[in-house]
């Protein structure tokens, strides 16, 4: 299923952390601008592939890894990679929402100020965009000065989501975005990142077979570091080839 | 995860059963024809709402297990065939009472011929019929297959019948009248096959994830 819509594509990649190979010989391709989703029992290595693709499992001393990540053909853990700029071009949003102890604005204008952004104006300009583009804008306008961490659940989230987007990513990964929130609160980050996925691919790692099945385009179904099943949502959750993947999310796993 | 397997099996015993019912009015309608036998026709027409009443429950189950399992893959596609089964079960069950209501207008004359093919028709529908559950409760077999080819013998003694038919009724019009709803039991007869069919062809996308309906399927695969 590679194909040149293919904005990642992972080829026999292995994960190992000391002796333990986390995640073994994956191969998966990731279309761009759509969301793809990676589900599996806890433990099975999804959020250790999701964090490999902006290489935040760098932060691991024990990690290393084999094969390739191709991040618009360029692979990710070449020795001349800018991971900083890597880490730019694909955000992270994760489980539990953790803006910054500083104001709404300046939880949105941080990447930009660190890129060398100065000028008000402009820092305005990206704070409000990104704002709107994370479905916060109307709810914060009056209280950008206000603390990130005095939002509920879900502004807070949509605040990380907007903190991504301010940097003007090309991937964002989510990682179990909306564990922590209520059901309204978890249908706003869903209808959102459905509006995202036409600037922004989408890859998410979620528990929730519901949520896979109503936002993805794609479904990966991982199971002790290996990848089972891969392919169009609607077929893994109507008729899935493999028998492990009918298990698990018919819930008759183990 | 246990409960909704114990829902599911008895959603499958409630097709089941309705299936049996349904293959003994079946039947029986057919009996009461040959046999000439009216108690017997009646006895059908008055039981049809007993296999009414189990379509709407099942239908019934069925919309609650997708509200409240959100049923997936193999469930899924069990559940939903299972709404189209029993579609099919309860027309089959009509089929069997209109087949009683001509044997009742039928019985009330001189017979018009021995019957022949129409015992032989209904012989290879009850058999489909019976083949078609039986594939559900197996699943995954050829039995399916076998009873999607056996449709067109049925299709064929249907022609047969009819023209049989046609040729008492060009030679004597006063034959007409028995004539037809010969042929209408013949066409009913027809009209199960064809429910048949659909159910085998359900069993094969349960089985396969795959809808051969509409296609022309070559044998097994």
């Amino acid at each position: 299923m590679v194909n040149d819509k293919s904005i990642f594509t992972i080829n026999d990649f292995s994960i190992y952390y000391g002796n333990f190979k986390a995640v073994n010989n994956i191969k998966l391709p990731i279309e761009a601008n759509k969301i793809t989703a990676i589900i599996g029992p806890s433990g099975c290595g999804k959020t250790t592939l999701l964090r490999s693709l902006n290489r935040m499992n760098d932060l691991i001393t024990t990690s290393r890894v084999e094969g390739q990540v191709l991040f618009q053909g360029v692979d990710i853990y070449h020795k001349d990679t800018d991971v900083i700029e890597l880490r730019r071009r694909v955000g992270m949003v994760f489980q539990k929402p953790n803006p910054f102890p500083s104001s709404v604005y300046e939880n949105v204008a941080y990447g930009p100020k660190l890129k060398g952004i100065k000028k008000k104006s402009q820092l305005d300009e990206i704070v409000e965009n990104a704002l709107v583009r994370a479905d916060l804008w109307k709810e914060v306008r009056d209280k950008l000065n206000e603390s990130g961490l005095s939002l509920s659940g879900g502004q807070m989230q949509r605040l990380c989501i907007a903190r991504s987007l301010a940097q003007e990513p090309e991937v964002i990964l989510f990682d179990e975005p909306t564990s922590a929130l209520d059901p309204i609160s978890t249908a706003n980050i869903e209808n959102l990142l459905q509006q995202l996925q036409k600037t922004v691919t989408i890859i998410i790692v979620t528990h929730n077979m519901q949520q896979a099945a109503r936002i993805s385009e794609y479904t990966a179904f991982m199971y002790l570091g290996e990848m089972i099943e891969f392919g169009e949502t609607d077929t893994i959750f109507v008729n899935p080839h493999n028998k492990l993947t009918e298990e698990y999310i018919t819930g008759r796993f183990g | 995860m246990a409960i909704f397997d114990e829902e599911l099996r008895a959603l499958k015993e409630k097709i089941l059963k309705l299936g049996s019912l349904v293959e003994t009015a079946i039947h029986m309608s057919v009996q009461s024809l040959v046999d000439r036998n009216s108690d017997l026709a009646r006895e059908i027409i008055k039981k049809d709402h007993q296999l009414n009443a189990l379509d709407v429950e099942i239908d019934e189950e069925c919309i609650r297990l997708i509200a409240l399992r959100q049923p997936k893959a193999r469930d899924l596609r069990f559940i939903t065939i299972a709404m189209k089964i029993t579609t099919d079960l309860e027309r089959m069950g009509d089929l069997a009472v209109n087949v009683a209501e001509r044997a009742l207008e039928l019985n009330d004359e001189p017979q018009l011929k021995p019957y022949i093919d129409i015992p032989r028709m209904a012989e290879i529908t009850e058999g489909m019929v019976r083949d078609s559950l039986d594939a559900l409760v197996r699943e995954c077999t050829n039995l399916p297959y076998e009873v999607i080819k056996r449709d067109n013998e049925v299709d064929q003694l249907t022609v047969q019948v009819f023209n049989e038919l046609l040729l008492y009724m060009i030679q004597d019009p006063a034959t007409i009248s028995r004539a037809m709803r010969i042929t209408y039991v013949a066409k009913y007869l027809e009209r199960i096959a064809d429910h048949a069919t659909n159910i085998a062809e359900m069993v094969i996308y349960l089985c396969q994830g795959k809808m051969i309906r509409h296609t022309e399927i070559q044998g097994n695969e």
